[in-house]
């Protein structure tokens, strides 16, 4: 278990957004955090990558604790995250995106090729390389927000729902890009997503989250199966 | 054309100051959403530093880089030791968003009662480095004299240098990416509070270099309750403001149009004018294109 996540509580204003919930990922797999609107989805990544502070429990990730320190360190110890909504700045080029993504690494021909790997997995980006991010389509940009969190090599990546708005066709492209970071790269992925199908389909395991407390979870197959889970979350 | 020709170049100096405070008005409201009043004494006090930097070193072109850095460390030191401060105390409700500035507010105050306790409040005078005499081409006198070239030059310099350290470097990068998108920038492990303050010290010495060189391309007096410091400080934010109040190239333009505005309203119609035109086009501006001309409403955040 690399990913481990005891007793999490984290509050928001009086509500209780994640309320004592306690799973685990498995290194170099792909966990899929599904539930809907206001399940607290969200706030559990931003606890994760160091955006917000929990009330209580534990997180780690390895040896480190992720409940401590500001997401630029968290960043240096392996975690990146996407934040939800497209997170790129418009105002800088592709390429200036990516390269924001490491320049807190020291060795500047190590991030050099890093960048080489983003470019061979988003061909698109390479292409528009000197555009500025404002004139990317939602999926390029998605692309170049998933590109800007590689960019730190990370070993946990967290992805808050980088289908949000986009065509299904799309969907489709991200969520095999998402799988093949995890598969050829090594990378554990927790990929939080509304299209819980979607998601679960390409997902090793998964966790549904109802009202800040886990209703569900284990393998994806399993709970793809699960009449309860079916009729609730999956709408068939 | 004569007349123009003096327009044109009192234009020119004049914005090229103004520029040198909108700048530094810009990068404080990019980095920490803070319009800083208190950048009018912070440039006066470096100013009087310049002036005791003279008298000790005795050579102007030592001093004034001299006290840009000391402004650098002292806009820097503000940043960390009051905004962290009140940011950690007040982050919550409508008392968040005005504290800081009224805090620049009282410290301009502060700044000047300092001034007036150390070197009290007759004026004090800095020598010009160079002739403030217009250079003559036969017959014809122009406005433009050493003193105000090397004005122009010497800012134009450090705008190439701004420039090139925010477009062509790493640090740059992490500047702009913290300035439009703070979150973003931490999350991509940027270390924003340390750019914050990186972004106060550039304004420190922009506002530095602004203050001394205003003042010797001026009387050369110096006095704590010097109006022409207010003044310049307004003339900065009305210039950060047509420029959009993000936009360095937008702050520069700003300065321009001001400068020219105000030279053509001096020679053609009359000096005793410019103020009222100056707040006019605040105004107008504020009205009109309240996003300014050239800063962009992506960049603009709640």
């Amino acid at each position: 278990m690399m990913l481990k996540i005891n007793n999490l509580t984290v509050a928001h204003g009086a509500i209780r957004a994640i309320d004592d919930i306690s799973f685990s990922v498995e290194k170099g797999q792909l966990a899929a955090v599904i539930g809907s609107n206001g399940a607290g989805k969200t706030t559990l990544m931003r606890t994760l990558s160091g955006l917000k502070s929990a009330e209580n429990g534990t997180a780690t990730w390895l040896d480190h604790n992720l409940l401590h320190g500001k997401p630029e360190h968290h960043v240096r110890h392996g975690v990146s995250h996407v934040s939800e909504g497209k997170s790129v700045i418009a105002q800088l080029t592709v390429e200036e995106n990516l390269d924001l993504g490491a320049l807190w690494r020291r060795n500047r021909d190590e991030a050099k090729a890093t960048k080489e790997e983003v470019f061979n997995l988003f061909p698109r980006l390479a292409e528009r390389r000197k555009q500025l991010a404002d004139t990317l389509s939602g999926g390029e940009r998605q692309m170049l927000a998933i590109g800007r969190a590689y960019m730190s090599r990370p070993a946990l990546l967290l992805l808050d729902e980088p289908s949000l708005g986009l065509a299904p066709l799309v969907i489709e492209q991200i969520f095999q890009s998402i799988r093949q970071i995890v598969d050829s790269m090594g990378v554990t992925v927790v990929l939080v997503e509304q299209n819980a199908m979607g998601a679960l389909k390409i997902a090793d395991s998964g966790v549904v989250l109802n009202l800040g407390t886990i209703a569900a979870s284990g393998k994806a197959s399993d709970l793809i199966a699960d009449p309860a889970v079916r009729t609730a979350y999956l709408g068939f | 054309m004569n007349q123009f020709l003096d327009m044109v170049l009192i234009g020119i100096s004049a914005a090229s100051i103004y520029s040198l405070m909108a700048i530094s008005m810009v990068l404080v409201w990019r980095s920490t959403r803070v319009v800083n009043f208190a950048q009018a004494g912070m440039a006066l006090l470096s100013a009087y530093i310049g002036y005791e930097l003279v008298a000790r070193v005795g050579n102007f072109w030592i001093a004034l880089p001299l006290a840009m850095i000391l402004g650098a460390a002292f806009s820097a030191f503000i940043e960390f030791v009051l905004m962290r401060t009140l940011q950690k105390h007040s982050s919550q409700g409508a008392i968040a968003a005005i504290a800081p500035i009224i805090a620049t507010l009282g410290l301009l105050g502060l700044i000047r009662a300092v001034i007036g306790f150390i070197w009290g409040h007759a004026d004090v005078q800095i020598e010009a480095p160079l002739s403030k005499v217009g250079f003559t081409f036969g017959e014809t006198t122009i406005v433009m004299s050493p003193m105000s070239l090397f004005v122009v030059l010497f800012v134009i310099t450090l705008m190439i240098i701004v420039s090139v350290i925010f477009q062509k470097t790493n640090i740059g990068l992490a500047l702009r990416a913290s300035a439009y998108a703070p979150e973003i920038a931490q999350l991509a492990g940027i270390r924003v509070s340390g750019i914050r303050t990186l972004g106060w010290a550039i304004a420190g010495a922009a506002g530095a270099a602004a203050g001394i060189l205003q003042t010797v391309n001026g009387t050369g007096a110096l006095s704590p309750e010097s109006l022409e410091f207010s003044l310049l400080l307004v003339f900065g934010f009305i210039a950060a403001v047509i420029g959009g109040l993000e936009s360095l190239p937008g702050a520069v333009l700003g300065a321009l149009i001001l400068g020219l505005v105000l030279a053509a309203v001096q020679i053609y119609v009359s000096g005793a004018l410019v103020f009222i035109v100056a707040f006019l086009l605040l105004l107008l501006v504020l009205i009109l294109r309240p996003q300014g001309f050239l800063g962009s409403k992506a960049g603009r955040r709640a």
